[in-house]
This record gives C-alpha cells, structure tokens and sequence, in this order.
C-alpha cells in the first residue's frame, strides 16, 4: 500500500470534469480530500491524500498527466521560515496535526510538512510572518 | 555564606567568577543543596524573549539647514507617526503605533504589518529610514517642512526606552466566550480551544528574584544585545503582591521600567511582531544577573518550572470586562508540556515567549560576565514594597 499526499491544480477547462471521481472507480484509490478550492473560470486546487497499490497510483498519475492535471507534492504548499521564527512555540497550539511541535530538549519548532493538511491554522497565530502558505 | 557585588566584580576582573543560567542552578540545586550551590556560584543569569508593548525608542535628529522645530508639529517614521510634543529634535516612536492609513481592526482581524516596532527593527537591521516632519515657523526654526532619510548612526541620539518589561508572572489566557478572539496573547480559540502563556518561566528574570532583593533601581541589564539600566519601577507595578511561600507572587504583581542604546543593538534580540487582530508589538530580548549574595537568593533562583504558577484567565469576558474569573492555576512545568487540563477539558499550550531564545540571552550574558566585558552594578535604589539584601 502507498499513501501520498499530493495537489492536483485544474485548469478552467477541467473544472467540470469528475477527476476524483475517476481516481476512486478506475484506480481503486482512497481518496482523502483535504482541501479544496474551486474558482469557476479561474482554477480548481484539492489537496489530496491517496491510499492505494503503488501501481494503481502510478497509472493514476498517468491518467492525471494525460488530463491536464498538474500534480505538485504538498511540501512546496506550507513554507517555514527558520530564520524568521522565533520559537515562541504560538503556532503548536494551533496545529491539529503536529506538523508544527516543539522539541521538548531545545524548546524550538520542528516542522514536518509530511503531516501538514494546509489547514492555515498557524497563519495568524505567527505574529513575524514565519509561515507562508502558497495554496 | 555572604557575598557583596564588590567581591564579585573583583572576581570578573580576575577572571575567576563562576557564572551559571538559571537552568543550570535549578538542577544543580537539586543535586548539591542550596548551600553548596550558594557557594558555588557567584551570579545567575536569567533571561527572556517575548513581546513587551510598552517599549519605544526616542530620537533626536540633527538639526536641519534652515531649523525645525518638530516640538508642537506632525512628525512620521516611514509613516508611522512619531510623538513631537517635545523640544526641536526630540522625537518619541512607540512600538504599537501604526500609520494612519493602517485598516487596523476595520478590516477584522488586522495584520498590523507595519507599526513602530517594525520601525525599529528595520533601523537595528541597518535599514534606512524616511522622516517627514510638518510644523509652524518660529523666529529662531524658520522650516516648516522636512524630510530626511536616516539610518540608525545617523541620529544623533537613538534611545530604547520602556515604561513597562519584564511582568513578574502573567496570566494564562483562555477563551470560554463562543467565537474566537484576538487578544495582546495571540489568538484563543472559542470554548478552550486553547490555552497561551506569556513567560520564561524558571528562566524569567524577575521570577528568579521574586522579593526584588538584588534588582533595583540602578541595576545594569542585558537589552537587545547590549547594556542597559533598570530606571524605576515599570508602570503597574505591584509593591505589595500577595505570596506563596517560595516568595512567588500569586499575580501579575512587578514590572521594570528600562533603558539601553538602540545604536548598539543587535537584530538578534530584538525582533517586530505583528500581534493579528490585536497591534504591532516589539519582542525584546532582556537578561538580568542575580548575584548570589546569600542562600535566600540561591533558594530563590532555583525555584523550578514545577513550582512556578500561573492564574488561568478567561480573555472571552472576564477580563476585558474587568471581572474577577479565576479558573484556578497551572505550572509552568505543565504549561511546557503542550496540553493543561482546565475545567476538566484538555486543552492545547502555545507560548508568546520563546524559551530557546530566553536561553540564548541567558548564556551570553553568561559568557559576557565570564570574560569581564559585563560587569554588576548595585542598585541605587530598592524598588516600591522591596527591600535589598546585605551585598548589595
């Protein structure tokens, strides 16, 4: 079994097409939707968690590919800024994941973007502008 | 044992004094006892890192080719607007102000991205900054208009000034109210959605000398990454607190009103903070040494985390309505552990105040008086409802 965490940006043209639905029918995959935005005649953006064979996944993928479907993996969304946090540790409060925890030795963050949902929780709670969300 | 300060600036001069964080004392402490670690250390430092709004700086510029009169005119930084009630030159730049073009909270909750602080911190990271003073014309400062770009050396005064750092303990700030809230403690989600603190805890200056028996009046500090002075007591500060046994006040109670040269400070402890749906703000690093004059002081600045406490506040109602609303207290050994339990809810920690950086003021005001470029100074003074110990 394979899990992956990935964001699937839809042209315009694809908005209207069940893309997920595909995914679940034709490639036997769980999918987890994490967030979703939609902008009629703009962009269409869902992060995704998919659980499956990493064949199924694989010809997925290509089935993506093939229909337009940029496929961007999730680490680029959530951007921390070491040099900008102060470690106030604000932020871990706010984090249902925790993606952003504090490492109990040092008292500063440590940020895994392998559990981040891009929930933007942390956003506000930051007030020096370490976290930058791209979704 | 007893010790003066005298006897323990002449052993940073010689280069024998033995200085340790206040971490280190609290384990050392429960390792040798408090007479051993009395006579094993010669001063404590402490520390902290979080945000003090109740800073600022003043300026003076050098005057200007025909002169200003900025005293009685309209004075901004980078657009932020600067205080000019006073002589020619004279300028006062609170952290909190913002531009009067800011939304504030009219687009809820604000950003507060650029205010006083952000000033500040631009002029410390060496960044140039714009000034435009408007006025009347007098026979003596003809000029009505000005506008200058200065960068930090290019004032001729530049001085951090704070009316009110260092709260000897702060609440715990909890949410019983049903929407979130935006509050000078960060963000509290509704119904204990979580629950934020605001200290340094057994490293936090002014809880390692709760009685204020060694900081006064006169005392020299670390600020910002350089020298500073206690100058009086902050504003609201508390002489008479009620106290634990430890010493420990059981509320909000002291508070240090400070000063240092903003030209010899260093961006590294000294940081702009835009508070969401509340204002800007300035985290300051600022670390006090405690010297050991005797056992009480030694007792004092090992108290632990397990033993500091905190009140939990509701900031839904009962304090912006000035009730009284206790919901009972928490350590701060429990408040590190990222989760209290408050009404019988586990609710999630966050902290305002970095303890890392708390950490790295301690240890270099640690290594400045170990290799004598810091020294100790008496207090000329005791501060309201304190009294100083022998040594001192």
């Amino acid at each position: 079994m394979a899990i992956k965490k990935v964001v699937l940006n839809f042209p315009p043209r694809l908005i209207q097409e069940p893309v997920t639905y595909h995914l679940v029918r034709d490639y036997d995959l769980q999918v987890n939707i994490m967030r979703a935005l939609v902008r009629p005649r703009e962009k269409g953006r869902m992060v995704l968690e998919l659980t499956g064979s990493q064949a199924n996944m694989d010809k997925a993928f290509e089935y993506l590919d093939q229909a337009g479907v940029q496929v961007d993996a999730l680490v680029q969304e959530l951007r921390y800024n070491p040099e900008l946090c102060v470690h106030c540790t604000a932020c871990t409060a706010f984090c249902p994941t925790g993606a952003l925890s504090v490492d109990a030795e040092t008292r500063k963050i440590v940020f895994d973007a392998s559990q981040c949902i891009l929930c933007e929780s942390c956003i506000p709670a930051c007030a020096y502008q370490a976290i930058e969300c791209q979704f | 044992m007893t010790r003066t300060i005298e006897e323990i600036n002449a052993k940073i001069k010689a280069g024998k004094v033995v200085v340790a964080t206040a971490e280190e004392v609290v384990g050392l402490v429960r390792e040798k006892g408090v007479k051993a670690a009395t006579e094993a250390v010669d001063v404590v430092t402490t520390g902290t890192f979080g945000p003090m709004c109740s800073s600022g700086v003043y300026f003076n510029i050098r005057q200007s080719t025909p002169k200003i009169k900025c005293g009685g005119g309209k004075v901004s930084i980078n657009g932020v607007p600067a205080y000019a009630g006073w002589a020619a030159a004279d300028l006062l730049l609170g952290c909190t102000a913002v531009s009067d073009e800011d939304p504030r909270n009219a687009v809820y909750p604000g950003l507060f991205s650029y205010g006083g602080a952000h000033v500040i911190q631009d002029l410390v990271q060496g960044k140039v900054v714009k000034i435009v003073a408007s006025t009347y014309g007098t026979d003596c400062y003809p000029r009505k208009e000005y506008t200058v770009e200065l960068g930090l050396q290019d004032f001729a005064s530049a001085v951090m000034f704070n009316p009110r750092n260092c709260y000897q303990l702060y609440n715990v700030a909890v949410n019983l109210a049903k929407r979130t809230i935006y509050t000078y403690m960060g963000v509290l989600k509704p119904g204990l959605g979580n629950a934020n603190f605001a200290t340094a805890g057994e490293l936090s200056p002014l809880l390692k000398d709760p009685t204020l028996r060694t900081i006064g009046i006169g005392t020299r500090i670390f600020i910002g990454g350089t020298e500073g002075y206690v100058i009086w007591p902050g504003t609201q500060h508390v002489a008479e607190p009620q106290r634990f046994d430890n010493g420990l006040p059981q509320s909000p109670s002291a508070t240090l009103a400070v000063i240092g040269d903003l030209k010899r400070m260093n961006p590294q402890y000294l940081r702009a903070a835009s508070i969401v749906g509340y204002g800007a703000s300035l985290a300051i690093g600022i670390g006090i040494p405690i010297p050991v004059l005797d056992e009480q002081v030694m007792a004092h600045a090992a108290i632990p985390d397990a033993e500091i406490t905190f009140p939990i506040v509701d900031y839904g109602e009962a304090y912006p309505l000035g009730r009284p609303g206790g919901l009972g207290r928490v350590s701060m050994a429990e408040l590190l552990s990222g989760h209290i339990e408050v009404d019988g809810k586990r609710v999630s920690t966050g902290c305002l105040t970095s303890r890392a950086k708390a950490r790295e003021v301690a240890a270099e005001l640690k290594s400045r008086i170990q290799t004598g470029s810091f020294t100790l100074s008496r207090p000329v003074a005791p501060l309201p409802g304190a009294e100083l110990a022998q040594g001192c």
